[in-house]
């Protein structure tokens, strides 16, 4: 039994090929996701290790407020130089540093840009000597004031060298100029660490722009004499440094600062395996199918099996052994793929990060563990259900003509209304918010359902709209026939269109959520935001990017201008909770910028020791006009505020409003996006060009209109849904390769018939066209299935948002038009090598009888 | 063996030539031909494998005469059925449609060939399962872009008897009715040949009585021209001539036959030396 199973296997290479495929492309998500994730996880743990190398016993102050590594650096508090010689006097130490090293030193390159940071820190610091790791390849350390020494790899990414006189930005201070007088490296001719880039000033300058406080550093470093262990080390210095403090080892700074990447990393690999599941389902599909047309195929072979004394049990181990046998093979080869593309994601990532240095491209087992659980798994289950019809062929059908009944599809159609309606359950229980906890798994999994259910229906639905699709064909002989030929197996053309089914809707159900959230929020924006004028930069790293508030002065003295506002922002802890707080320049700009009403108290002025709330805030945290709220920023004490007003929530609205003296001591005390308000009757284009001018030593950020920034600030949704349109155009690869298997497999079932039909006088190009026709019904069909259960998906998604602004559904007509235009140019491609095997069909060999 | 009832005065004894030239001679003689072979081979593989389908076989076919191939497995008459027919190519010699010579088209002429000048009757899968009965007879047509003669498309229904059985797909229909719907299929385009290949292979007796008497009524009625080949010396009873092959050449000639003198011929066939002596 065996041999004969492994024989037919080998008879049918190609179509096991092609619904393999799907198999391999599913793999390949699932084990480059665990390869991308484990060599960037130890990236980061040699790129942290090596960052503390130097560094025995670390001691710093206490962070006022938490903050992730993906959220951005953390705002060490300020430590006094005492601090640095009360560590010194510790015995065992044999060298206590103080040490400045802050985010937001950003310098000014050869084009007049800031050099950008897709992620990692821009670190402004002093000066503490070279040391094993850290060498000056070219001139000298900063002995001035207005001198600096930067890394290798900043200098080449802002096209600088030494000797230049170039512009940094710093958060305390307004744009400064240096003169570069010393390059350096890193140990192993490295450029970075990391891909930070890094700003060496001398001590003072460096306690100045990065502090705002002299004689304080952000940390002190510390070298253990010779015979004293690190950690005996750190805990004599916490003992002589006292409470307040956090002393730990370098090691475990290192591990720690890894660890919080490797948890970001996972944010990577939930999105990968995402796609794996969609590729899977796809494949699923894919694979069921042929699986179904070979058992179809096969059925005078495996009855004659069964007749010679084959059991049932014996009939479903062949065509299970078969789908393991394929099942190994496409893991395989998944497997190579995804160590491939995990590579070539990591190297991506690495480029993109500022040219990290990889460290060896590795495969966990848990990428070889998941490739092939999934990928024998996947190819089993979906060959069980062709399996047991297989067993249920009975032995006469191998004297019979091979009849296939049309079986009737009300037991298909009972199934796929329940599973689409317990999908439509899960969706509307996980959108309403009613499914406790597990909201996203209950949407996925209703979505799951809700494809499983239509793809079940299809059958059902195909016969009027494949009949209907196909009579815009009907005109030509060919066309008829093709047009026939898609409506004779409803179930094996609504399987294979399920599967283009899967990533149209996808892609239509993105598509229209995030058209809808664009289009809301835009149309919101313009009826809410009165600012003619808006000052803003494009963040690339977790930094926004800021500028100097002398602007904003300077710009509400110019002519025409009626209104200006300097937004801030920071995360701080109020009451003890992490929130999101801002300050205006002008809180009058709540009102008449942003058109905030009162809900309570007074929201038109702000005291230096008052501030405002939402009113969802306001509600959720309890408190009302003139309560008080403990504040603690990322700089400075905490300190107790009165709350003074409360104003109705809105899109644009912040949750916590600070006066705008509390902005000294946010992480980035520099506005970061300004509004300007003409007076009436005043041109735009007369006042852009002077902001343009004030704007020349804040070249992060720029002045636009605010149909500009409107769609600046929208455009980050249409890069989110390019790049989940190029993952998930990848599904609809796999359904492609399920159109062509489908139209093979027909091909070779229908030989006689080809024959017939070229004996009495088809040419070859009718007989392609009428495969074309075939295909191109299916593939319409398809997307017709695809862009219908997409908006739909998308329709009730948008309206459970309603709460959250987006009050526009957006049907993305003319996208909706592409994808059915591709679905039909797909169906074409799709059929060229069947059809061009149909229409190389031996006349003779095919009507030639047994 | 009881025959199906012939028209009076059509009932002649077969004459049995037994020289193979004075059979091409007297082929040769006929005027009219719808389709001619002359010499034709058929080789199929080479060297140790070489097999000689056809060895130098000439025949002409009259127009509007119902002619049978006969023979046992294995001497060429499928052969050379699919070579008039240009379904298959020959390794030597000449084949014709009417005015048409068949060797030496390509696919495209081979296509068209069949498409206008010949029909098709086969054993079995003879029709399209998507299409009605209606459609399958038409389907010649259609693909050639032409209509048929309402009055002949009218009369050929009629002589099928298939008239209320028109929208039924193939499905639906016995094994006689469908095999009628081909017969069907192939008069209505009024071919200049029709070639049935063991047309009631796959039907009980009944059924392909029908089916012959069919095809020698269109014949008698409307001068259709027919080759058939077949094993069943019943079936070739109704054919006007019988040829018979043995060995890739024709052996021998009735004309006229009934059930009785083919088996006899048969006989003889199968026994080479009396044939030869």
């Amino acid at each position: 039994m065996i041999r004969a199973t492994l024989k037919s296997l080998l008879a049918r290479k190609l179509r096991l090929f092609l619904s393999g495929l799907a198999v391999v492309l599913g793999v390949m998500f699932v084990s480059g996701a665990f390869v991308l994730t484990d060599t960037l996880g130890r990236t980061f743990d040699a790129i942290f290790a090596d960052a503390y190398e130097g560094v025995d016993v670390n001691v710093a102050a206490k962070p006022k407020i938490a903050v992730s590594e993906m959220e951005g650096e953390q705002t060490a508090a300020p430590l006094p130089a005492a601090t640095v010689d009360k560590v010194r006097a510790v015995p065992g130490v044999a060298t206590a540093t103080g040490v400045v090293a802050a985010d937001g030193a950003r310098l000014i390159g050869s084009n007049g840009k800031a050099v950008a940071s897709f992620g990692p820190p821009q670190l402004g610091e002093n000066w503490t000597g070279e040391s094993e790791q850290l060498r000056l390849r070219e001139g000298h350390e900063p002995r001035a004031d207005d001198e600096i020494v930067i890394n290798q790899g900043l200098a080449t990414a802002g096209k600088v060298k030494l000797g230049d006189r170039v512009g940094v930005l710093t958060p305390l201070e307004p744009k400064q100029d240096f003169t570069i007088v010393g390059i350096f490296g890193y140990s192993g001719g490295r450029d970075s660490i990391g891909g930070s880039n890094e700003i060496m000033f001398t001590t003072p300058t460096a306690q100045r722009l990065m502090l705002g406080e002299p004689n304080a550093f952000n940390s002190v470093t510390v070298k253990a004499a010779g015979g004293v262990t690190d950690e005996s080390l750190r805990d004599a210095v916490a003992a002589a440094v006292g409470d307040g403090y956090v002393v730990k080892t370098g090691e475990q700074l290192s591990s720690e600062a890894a660890q919080g990447f490797k948890e970001a990393l996972s944010f990577f690999n939930r999105i990968l395996l995402g796609f794996a599941a969609v590729a899977l389902l796809v494949g699923t599909f894919l694979i069921l199918n042929t699986f179904s047309i070979i058992v179809a195929q096969r059925t005078r072979e495996l009855a004659l099996m069964r007749a010679v004394g084959a059991s049932r049990r014996q009939v479903i181990g062949s065509v299970v052994l078969e789908a393991i046998a394929v099942g190994l093979i496409a893991s395989v080869f998944g497997l190579a793929a995804g160590i491939g593309i995990g590579a070539l994601l990591a190297w991506a990532f690495g480029n993109l990060a500022g040219g990290l240095t990889l460290a060896g491209i590795g495969v966990p087992a848990a990428a070889v563990i998941g490739a092939f659980a999934v990928g024998l798994v996947i190819t089993v289950v979906a060959a069980l259900l062709p399996a047991l019809r297989a067993s249920r062929i009975p032995p006469i059908a191998a004297m019979q003509d091979v009849a296939t009944p049309d079986r009737p599809l009300t037991r298909i159609t009972v199934a796929g209304a329940l599973v689409t309606a317990v999908g439509a359950a899960l969706l509307f229980l996980g959108l309403n918010g009613n499914a406790g906890g597990n909201t996203l798994a209950t949407i996925l999994g209703g979505v799951l359902f809700a494809f499983i259910g239509v793809a079940l229906l299809t059958p059902l639905i195909s016969r009027p709209v494949v009949s209907l699709l196909g009579a815009i064909f009907a005109w030509s002989v060919p066309g008829k026939l093709g047009r026939l030929n898609s409506g004779r197996n409803p179930r094996r053309t609504a399987i294979t269109a399920a599967a283009l089914m899967v990533g149209i809707a996808l892609v239509t159900g993105v598509t229209v959520i995030l058209d809808s959230a664009k289009g809301s929020i835009s149309a919101l924006a313009k009826d809410t935001i009165k600012a003619e004028l808006v000052i803003a930069g494009s963040q690339s790293g977790p930094r926004p990017p800021s500028f100097d508030p002398a602007v904003l002065d300077k710009a509400a003295a110019l002519p025409g201008v009626q209104l200006v506002d300097g937004e801030y922002g920071d995360m701080a802890m109020v009451n003890g909770q992490r929130t999101w707080v801002a300050a205006s320049s002008n809180v009058a700009a709540l009102e008449r910028i942003f058109g905030a009403k009162a809900a309570a108290g007074d929201i038109s002025r702000l005291g230096p020791d008052q501030m405002l709330f939402s009113s969802d805030t306001a509600k959720s945290r309890g408190v009302s006009v003139g309560s008080t709220v403990n504040v603690q920023l990322s700089r400075g004490e905490a300190r107790s505020y009165t709350v003074s007003g409360i104003y109705q929530s809105s899109q644009f609205t912040n949750p916590v409003v600070l006066p705008p003296q509390a902005a000294r001591d946010f992480a980035i005390p520099q506005p970061i996006q300004g509004f300007l308000q003409l007076a009436p009757g005043t041109r735009v284009a007369d006042v852009q060009p002077q902001v343009e001018r004030l704007l020349a030593d804040s070249p992060e950020v720029s002045v636009a209109d605010r149909d500009a920034f409107i769609k600046q600030q929208t455009g980050s949704l249409d890069g989110l849904l390019q790049m989940i349109q190029i993952l998930l155009a990848l599904a609809i690869v796999i359904a492609v390769l399920g159109i062509v298997n489908t139209l093979a497999l027909s091909v070779l079932e229908r030989t006689r018939e080809l024959g017939l039909l070229r004996a009495i006088g088809l040419r070859r190009a009718q007989t392609m066209r009428m495969i074309t026709v075939e295909a191109v019904v299916i593939s319409v069909f398809g997307a017709l299935l695809g862009v219908v259960v997409g908006s739909g998906l998308g329709a009730a998604v948008v309206r459970a948002l309603k709460d959250e602004g987006i009050n526009d559904l957006i049907l993305p007509w003319g996208q909706i038009g592409v994808m059915l235009g591709l679905a039909a140019i797909i169906g074409v491609v799709a059929a060229v090598l069947p059809a061009i095997r149909a229409a190389r069909i031996n006349v003779l060999g095919a009507i030639a009888h047994e | 063996m009881e025959l199906p009832h012939r028209p009076a005065g059509a009932v002649r004894i077969g004459r049995q030539t037994e020289e193979v030239d004075d059979v091409t001679a007297m082929v040769g003689r006929q005027a009219q031909a719808a389709a001619r072979a002359s010499d034709v081979w058929k080789v199929y593989g080479s060297g140790e494998a070489q097999v000689i389908a056809l060895r130098g076989v000439s025949a002409e076919f009259e127009r509007g005469q119902f002619t049978a191939i006969m023979g046992p497995s294995g001497s060429g008459k499928s052969t050379l059925m699919h070579c008039l027919a240009g379904l298959d190519s020959v390794t030597r010699g000449t084949v014709a449609i009417g005015d048409t010579t068949v060797t030496g088209l390509n696919d495209a002429g081979l296509t068209k060939l069949r498409r206008d000048k010949v029909g098709f009757i086969f054993q079995q899968f003879n029709l399209l399962p998507t299409l009605t009965a209606q459609e399958n007879i038409l389907l010649p047509m259609s693909i050639a872009g032409r209509k048929p003669d309402p009055a002949w498309y009218q009369t050929v229904i009629d002589t099928v008897g298939l008239r209320d059985r028109l929208g039924h797909r193939p499905a639906q229909l016995s094994g006689g009715q469908q095999q009628r719907v081909a017969c069907a299929r192939a008069l209505v385009a009024r071919p200049e040949v029709i070639f049935a290949d063991e047309p009631t292979g796959n039907l009980d007796s009944r059924s392909g009585a029908e089916v012959l008497n069919f095809l020698r009524n269109s014949v008698r009625e409307h001068g259709q021209t027919i080759v058939m080949v077949t094993h069943d010396p019943t079936a070739a009873a109704y054919a006007d001539r019988v040829v018979f092959l043995a060995d890739g050449q024709i052996v021998s000639e009735l004309i006229e036959p009934t059930a009785d003198t083919v088996l006899d011929t048969m006989k003889k066939l199968d026994t080479p030396a009396e044939v030869n002596g």
